[in-house]
This record gives C-alpha cells, sequence and structure tokens, in this order.
C-alpha cells in the first residue's frame, strides 16, 4: 500500500480513537442526572478507601529510600543537609502522585475493567438498559467522580507518609535531629508543590477511571475478551499517566 | 401491540435479519424459534434497541419505536435474560427491586421484592443472598422475578430454559406460563426447546434464513411441513 494513504489512514484512525474517548469521557463526567449516590458512595470507598494501604506502603518505602540516595549522592558534594527539603519536594510534586497514581492504576483499572467487562459479557448491561437505567449514569459517572476526587486524596496521604518515611530514616540511621528534620521538610516546601501533585492526582484519578471504563465498556467476548480489556486498561493508566505527568510538569514548572 | 416490519441486520457481509415482519397481539405469547446463530436475539436486541437495525421498524401501539418514544416503552417492560444477567455486586431483593428503588424507598421495594421471590418460588431467606450463592434454577427464578417486579405489560423470555435440567425446565416453564397468564402479558420468548414452545406459546414463528419461514398457532406446528426439518433436528442445532 501507498505510505501516504496507510499514515493517512492510521492518523484518521488514531483521531477517531481520540474523540471516541474525549466524548466517552465528556459523557462519564456530565450526564449527572439522575445521579446514583449509592453507587457513587461505594465507588469512594472502592477506589479512595480500600487504595489507601497499597498508596501508603508505596509512599512510606519510597521516601525512605529517597532519603537515603539524596543523602548518599549529597555527600559527594557536602550537600546531606538537602535530605529534608529535597524529600519533602519530591514526594509532594513528582513521586507521591506519580506513584501514587500508578499504584491506583494497577488496583483500579483493572477491578474496573474486569467487573465492567464481565457485566457486558453477561449481558448486566444490556439488563440495566431494560431496566430503564442508562450504564453510563450508573457505571461510568460514578466511577469517573469517584476517581477524580479521592486520588487527590489519596496523593496528600501518600505524601505526608513518604515525608514521614524520610523523617525514620533520616533520624533512625542518618543522625538528623527529629524537630529540624521536619522543619526543615516544611521550609523549603511552597503552596504550589502541593497544589500541582495535588491537581496531578485529580488528572491521574480520571486516566485511571476513563481506562477501566472504556476498556470495560469495549470489552471482547468471553473471558479472554475480559481478560485482554483488563490488561489495556492497565497499560493505558500507566502510560497515560506517565505522559499526563511529563505534560504538566511541563505547565506548571517551566 | 407490537410490530416489526421489514427488519433488516447484517454484521459485516453476512445478513442475520434480512427482512423479518412480525406482530404481536395484547396478551398473547408468542414464541420464535429457529436454529443457533439464526439470529433470534438479534432479533430481541432490535426491538429494545441494543442493536441499531439497518432498515425497518418496530412498532409498539401502532407508533414507532424509536429513541424518545422507547423509555416509555421499556418502562412497561420486562426481560428474562438467558444467563439471568442479575447484577453480581446486588443482594438478590436489591436485584429484584432494582427498578422499583428508584421510585420508591428500600422497606417497601423489599417488601414487593420478597412477594416477587415468593411468586417464583423462592423463599424470603434468599432475598440476602448475592447472585453468586444461587444454583443456575434459582438465579434463573429470581431473574425471572425481576422481569415480573414492576408488574410489566410486556415480557421477553430469551432461552429462558438453557442450562436447565429438564425438571427444573419444565417447573421454570410452567411459571413463566402461569404468570403470563395471570398477569394478561404480551409474551415474547425466544427459544429452540420445543417443550418451553408448547408450555409457554400461544402462536410460534420460525425465524430462519434472516425471514420468518412459518408463523402460526402452536397447536398447529405439529402438521406445518415447513416446521418438520426444525422439529426433527437436535435442538442444540
Amino acid at each position: 500500500m501507498n505510505p501516504v494513504r496507510l499514515t493517512g489512514r492510521a492518523s484518521l484512525y488514531l483521531l477517531r480513537a481520540i474523540g471516541a474517548v474525549v466524548l466517552f469521557t465528556l459523557r462519564g463526567l456530565f450526564r449527572l442526572r439522575p445521579f446514583y449516590p449509592r453507587a457513587f458512595a461505594a465507588q469512594l470507598v472502592q477506589i479512595g478507601w480500600l487504595s489507601l494501604p497499597v498508596v501508603g506502603l508505596t509512599a512510606l518505602f519510597t521516601g525512605a529510600a529517597l532519603a537515603l540516595q539524596i543523602h548518599s549522592g549529597g555527600a559527594r558534594f557536602q550537600a546531606s543537609d538537602v535530605v529534608p527539603a529535597i524529600v519533602a519536594i519530591g514526594m509532594v510534586r513528582e513521586l507521591g502522585p506519580v506513584l501514587g497514581g500508578l499504584m491506583v492504576a494497577a488496583r483500579v483499572a483493572s477491578s474496573i475493567a474486569a467487573e465492567i467487562g464481565t457485566m457486558k459479557v453477561t449481558e448486566q448491561i444490556d439488563a440495566l438498559v431494560t431496566l430503564s437505567t442508562d450504564p453510563m449514569r450508573w457505571l461510568v459517572t460514578p466511577r469517573l467522580w469517584a476517581a477524580v476526587l479521592t486520588v487527590p486524596v489519596l496523593v496528600g496521604v501518600g505524601d505526608v507518609i513518604g515525608i514521614m518515611g524520610g523523617w525514620i530514616v533520616g533520624t533512625q540511621s542518618l543522625g538528623f535531629v527529629s524537630a529540624t528534620y521536619l522543619s526543615n521538610s516544611w521550609a523549603y516546601l511552597e503552596g504550589w508543590d502541593v497544589w500541582s501533585g495535588l491537581i496531578k492526582g485529580a488528572a491521574f484519578g480520571l486516566i485511571v477511571a476513563v481506562s477501566g471504563c472504556w476498556f470495560g465498556m469495549h470489552s471482547g467476548r468471553g473471558a479472554e475478551g475480559v481478560g485482554r480489556a483488563t490488561k489495556s486498561a492497565v497499560v493505558a493508566a500507566a502510560v497515560g499517566i506517565l505522559a499526563a505527568n511529563f505534560v504538566l510538569t511541563g505547565l506548571f514548572f517551566r | 401491540m407490537i410490530g416489526i416490519s421489514g427488519l433488516t441486520k447484517s454484521f459485516g457481509d453476512r445478513p442475520v435479519l434480512a427482512g423479518v415482519d412480525l406482530s404481536v397481539a395484547r396478551g398473547e405469547s408468542l414464541c420464535v424459534i429457529g436454529q443457533s446463530g439464526t439470529g433470534k436475539s438479534v432479533l430481541l436486541k432490535c426491538i429494545l434497541g441494543l442493536v441499531l437495525p439497518d432498515a425497518g421498524r418496530v412498532l409498539w401501539r401502532g407508533q414507532p419505536l424509536d429513541a424518545a418514544s422507547r423509555p416509555a416503552f421499556l418502562a412497561q417492560f420486562g426481560m428474562l435474560f438467558q444467563g439471568g444477567a442479575l447484577f453480581d455486586s446486588l443482594s438478590v431483593w436489591q436485584n429484584v427491586a432494582f427498578r422499583l428503588r428508584q421510585t420508591m424507598p428500600d422497606g417497601p421495594a423489599r417488601a414487593i421484592a420478597i412477594e416477587k421471590l415468593a411468586r417464583v418460588g423462592l423463599g424470603a431467606e434468599t432475598a440476602d443472598l448475592m447472585p453468586a450463592q444461587l444454583s443456575g434454577g434459582m438465579m434463573k427464578r429470581a431473574a425471572l422475578a425481576r422481569a415480573i417486579a414492576a408488574d410489566p405489560q410486556v415480557i421477553f423470555f430469551d432461552e429462558p430454559t438453557t442450562g436447565l435440567d429438564p425438571i427444573r425446565a419444565r417447573r421454570i416453564n410452567g411459571l413463566i406460563r402461569g404468570i403470563v397468564e395471570e398477569t394478561g402479558a404480551t409474551a415474547i420468548t425466544i427459544t429452540h426447546d420445543m417443550d418451553s414452545v408448547r408450555a409457554i406459546g400461544d402462536r410460534v414463528a420460525l425465524l430462519q434464513d434472516g425471514h420468518i419461514l412459518w408463523d402460526g398457532p402452536v397447536a398447529a406446528m405439529d402438521d406445518a411441513p415447513a416446521l418438520a426439518g426444525f422439529l426433527g433436528q437436535d435442538p442444540a442445532g
């Protein structure tokens, strides 16, 4: 086939796919009536509360490892004292949102895609329609909003836990005085550092939920179809988070 | 009450429905039979708007059924899916009362759900079970209770006895016949189980090669030459 035609077809396919996902997202976010508070509350628990242990543990070990790395690297140019400030800034700006987002992607995008995909192949989504219920409003909207609202909270909690991870290592093995470590952590932290991380969290939450819902709603038939949907949702969410992180970091800090 | 006129649907190059014409009168119980893959379920999904036909119309009380009129149709409609299609995340009573809970508090909705469960032979103790805790026959009954929970005027049954042993299949057929007679609802049953046709149907239509090949009273089907091949063959197709 003519390479120009091939490129054109691929571009059109890509644009059509992007357009479909954007429309799906807008419909999911803004088709609010009727709103299903029970479904929304269940998703707040599923996506937010139940992700807290994995996000907390990830943040704790990341903060602790970061303190060790910065102390070791900083010693090469007599800058070990910057450990508290770098751990705090690194966690709230970058590692908290990105690693928290990736952990939520692994846990939530897969479960959303598997749940909705199974509902699709067992005709539960058709059953919703016959019960006068719009599947977008009942399945997608609560998940999208729950993820957008809870992932920033998870990121905030993860930031604090990550800083505490650095504090534990700093005071227990690197010789920092507790009060000095904590005051240095806050001293160089600016409001925008925190806000930018929380905004990233909301964006990553949206990416995770859209990936799970999109691939679940477009799942193929049978166990194989649901398995493929689940895998695609996690991969798309992880790549989407890393790409969005690059774009948002460029927008916020250039 | 429901009319289908010139309904056509293809998937890729494969025509499934090639101009289906059919009508069902109020209170009538129609069974649509045909081999596996002849488009019986596609026909049902076209009526419901779950699959968009390429051409043709579906009429409801003489008016075309479209995006604007479909919500009113669905409000008076119940369906028993082939696999039950109970929602995994909801208990049995929440499944049965799914539509009711959108317009009434949980207390009365649960009471109606338990009443409907009793109608299909399930005790109140099943109300708080999850669908995964039910046997195949119980799941079918719970799904039947959900289909009749809002006292629909039209009920569709998609392969109601698939996956059931003969004894349970006979019970489900009896339940369906009883419910259709009690409520006076219009019923369309998609099946390839001739025992179901005899137990449930007033009329039977054979769908083959995208067309309705034969349409007549159940009592006359044994003498219909067009049905001889179908009646004699393996039901699994």
